[in-house]
């Protein structure tokens, strides 16, 4: 059963050992080498796949997206085509959301408007963790006074709220269209990653494999880009995720204003601030919009607190 | 303390400046001559333009005029808008029923996403708290502006329960409405770091100690768990105050309050530097001051924060 001691007892303390299989041990013993070793990533795709919430959100965002890229596979009605005589008129077979007042067909706008928007937040995401990540990784690694500059810069920015900012450079330049936007968004709204990215290098830098790296003769600039930046991107991810939904909510804010997109581009903010004038009598038209802006923005803030969840070992210790 | 202060407001400076340089370079380059269109169809004559040019300091170079600015600032005389009335004139109008109405939102957000926050944190996992972390996604996800006319719609016009618009009437039950609408989305935001800190501070080491000496859970929850939650949530308020007054101006024009929002909108449309930039200005030191008091609470909050 169990094994001979090595250590022969002394007289009157007979050695007890208890099984294997009935000790903590049994757990170790189970281990199987041959596994792939684990790590970050794996371990939050385990975690994520078993959760309603991000399977809810993922078929949504997919949905938005391909809806965004192919508008036609899902609407033959045209969404420019107004027929003033159907101004506010009720749902008819082919126009299940009805006719806001220009008479255009509400659901194809709400399915051609998914463009405009989807673009502006991809666009200003990806921007906005560029900037945000490349400041916040070298104000965070450096350190110092090159760290207090750039973390000035930064609180330069953030002082300044984003619509106000958002409505000055919209005067500014006029012209542009999905761009200008783009651009006032991103510039205004990256001070936010940068300050995260730089709390996180900051925890990582100082962590033992980033001074063996060192130890070993990795160059600071690599030890930067393959060792710290993929260790602190986790965070990063997750702000990123949240935060393309506030800029789809800014974008559509601001068309609200007058000041996004021309009225050339169809987008759920512009339809949203058009509706409101028909409110008092059919507001629906006001609904449809707003929806398909709340759901794809709700879709993005899921997958933000999945996937942190996912990758906060704290959160799943417990 | 007093070094730390001294730290701080020096570091504030330089962000003050560049906020401020910023606005005014943005504003400088913003397209069209606003004196040629003080003229109208008929067109001023050269010398008069001059004339105005000089008295606005427009004729002088961008950095002598930011400098001026400056001046101006510091002495509280922030010159004459376009229309001739003082700018601090205007600003007295706009600031006081914005901040009133920040101030309003502030106080709504933290009593109720703390409040809910707290409950959520205590029961996480459980249905009450499910239901609350859903809809403040929906708070978030949808829009101020969707949210500001379904409010008016339905509380101001169908059930008539509180005045749909504000006009001139400031009172708290005229701008209680609007403050709800305005403190929406930070409520949700409230709520959840409330319930994140809770959550975690459940199972700190000092909570357990406080429960094992037998404690009552009351004053666990109180003492030992909220006050150590509200670190992060302070945090947040203090940022916040700068960002509701600036973010008003979505607010403000639904419900035609004559604040800081709808001035500025129309300074900017109407291309009047000096009434733009001396609104931001004041945002922005409303900001920074905001942020300052954060950091200083935090030693209130949190006794293993010293200051030396």
């Amino acid at each position: 059963m169990s094994e001979q001691s090595t250590i022969s007892p002394r007289v009157g303390q007979e050695h007890f050992v208890a099984d294997p299989a009935l000790t903590p041990l049994a757990v170790v013993d189970k281990v199987d080498e041959t596994e792939r070793p684990t790590n970050l990533w794996r371990d939050a795709w385990h975690d994520v796949r078993r959760r309603p919430m991000f399977w809810f959100s993922a078929v949504l965002i997919l949905l938005v997206l391909v809806i965004a890229a192919f508008p036609g596979l899902f609407t033959k009605t045209d969404p420019m085509f107004c027929d003033l005589s159907k101004s506010l008129g009720d749902p008819a077979a082919g126009h299940p959301f009805g006719f806001d007042r220009q008479g255009c067909d509400v659901y194809s706008r709400v399915i051609y408007g998914a463009r405009a928007s989807i673009t502006v937040g991809l666009v200003t995401t990806i921007a906005v963790v560029l900037i945000g990540g490349i400041v916040g990784a070298l104000a965070g690694f450096y350190g110092g006074w090159f760290d207090s500059v750039l973390s000035r810069m930064t609180d330069i920015f953030f002082a300044i709220p984003l619509v106000l900012a958002a409505i000055v450079v919209g005067q500014v330049f006029r012209e542009g269209g999905v761009w200008r936007v783009i651009a006032v968004l991103a510039v205004f709204g990256w001070p936010q990653v940068a300050r995260i990215t730089r709390g996180a290098v900051m925890s990582v830098k100082n962590n033992d494999f980033i001074t063996a790296a060192k130890s070993l003769g990795v160059s600071r600039g690599q030890a930067l880009l393959k060792h710290v930046v993929p260790n602190a991107i986790a965070p990063v991810i997750v702000v990123a995720t949240v935060s393309l939904g506030t800029f789809i909510v800014a974008e559509a804010t601001l068309s609200f204003l007058g000041l996004g997109l021309p009225g050339s581009v169809l987008s759920w903010g512009a339809e949203i601030s058009k509706a409101q004038v028909s409110l008092r009598t059919q507001p629906m038209i006001l609904f449809y919009p707003s929806a398909a802006l709340a759901l794809t923005v709700l879709s993005f803030i899921m997958m933000g607190d999945v996937v942190r969840d996912a990758l906060d070992p704290k959160a799943r210790k417990r | 303390m007093v070094r730390y202060l001294g730290r701080r407001v020096l570091q504030l400076i330089p962000v003050f400046v560049g906020a401020t340089l910023l606005i005014y370079a943005m504003v400088f380059a913003m397209p069209g001559d606003p004196i040629a269109a003080m003229g109208g169809d008929r067109g001023l004559s050269p010398a008069v333009a001059e004339q105005i040019r000089a008295q606005y300091n427009l004729d002088k170079p961008f950095f002598v005029q930011y400098l001026l600015f400056l001046k101006g600032i510091f002495t509280l005389d922030f010159g004459v808008s376009f229309s001739g009335q003082p700018i601090m004139e205007v600003v007295a109008a706009a600031y006081p029923v914005t901040l009133k109405l920040a101030l309003m939102a502030l106080v709504i957000e933290t009593v109720f996403g703390v409040f809910f926050g707290l409950i959520a944190g205590l029961r996480k996992g459980k249905f009450f708290d499910a239901s609350l972390l859903f809809v403040s996604l929906i708070v978030i996800a949808a829009p101020t502006f969707v949210i500001g006319f379904l409010m008016q719609f339905l509380v101001g016009v169908k059930w008539q329960l509180l005045p749909a618009t504000v006009g001139t009437d400031h009172s708290v039950k005229a701008l209680l409405m609007p403050a709800i609408v305005l403190g929406a989305v930070s409520f949700a935001y409230v709520l959840r770091l409330t319930r994140t800190s809770v959550a975690e501070n459940l199972s700190a080491d000092h909570v357990r100690t406080a429960t094992a000496k037998g404690l009552p859970r009351s004053r666990v929850v109180s003492v030992h768990v909220l006050r150590n939650s509200l670190i992060p949530v302070v945090t947040y308020l203090g940022a916040d105050l700068g960002a509701l007054m600036g973010g008003a101006i979505v607010t403000e024009s639904i419900f035609n309050i004559k604040g800081v929002g709808g001035t500025l909108y129309g300074a900017i449309i109407r291309g009047e530097p000096a009434t733009v930039v001396s609104f931001v200005t004041i945002l922005v030191i409303v900001y920074l001051i905001g942020n300052l008091i954060v950091d200083l609470l935090y030693a209130v909050l949190d006794p293993r924060i010293r200051y030396v």
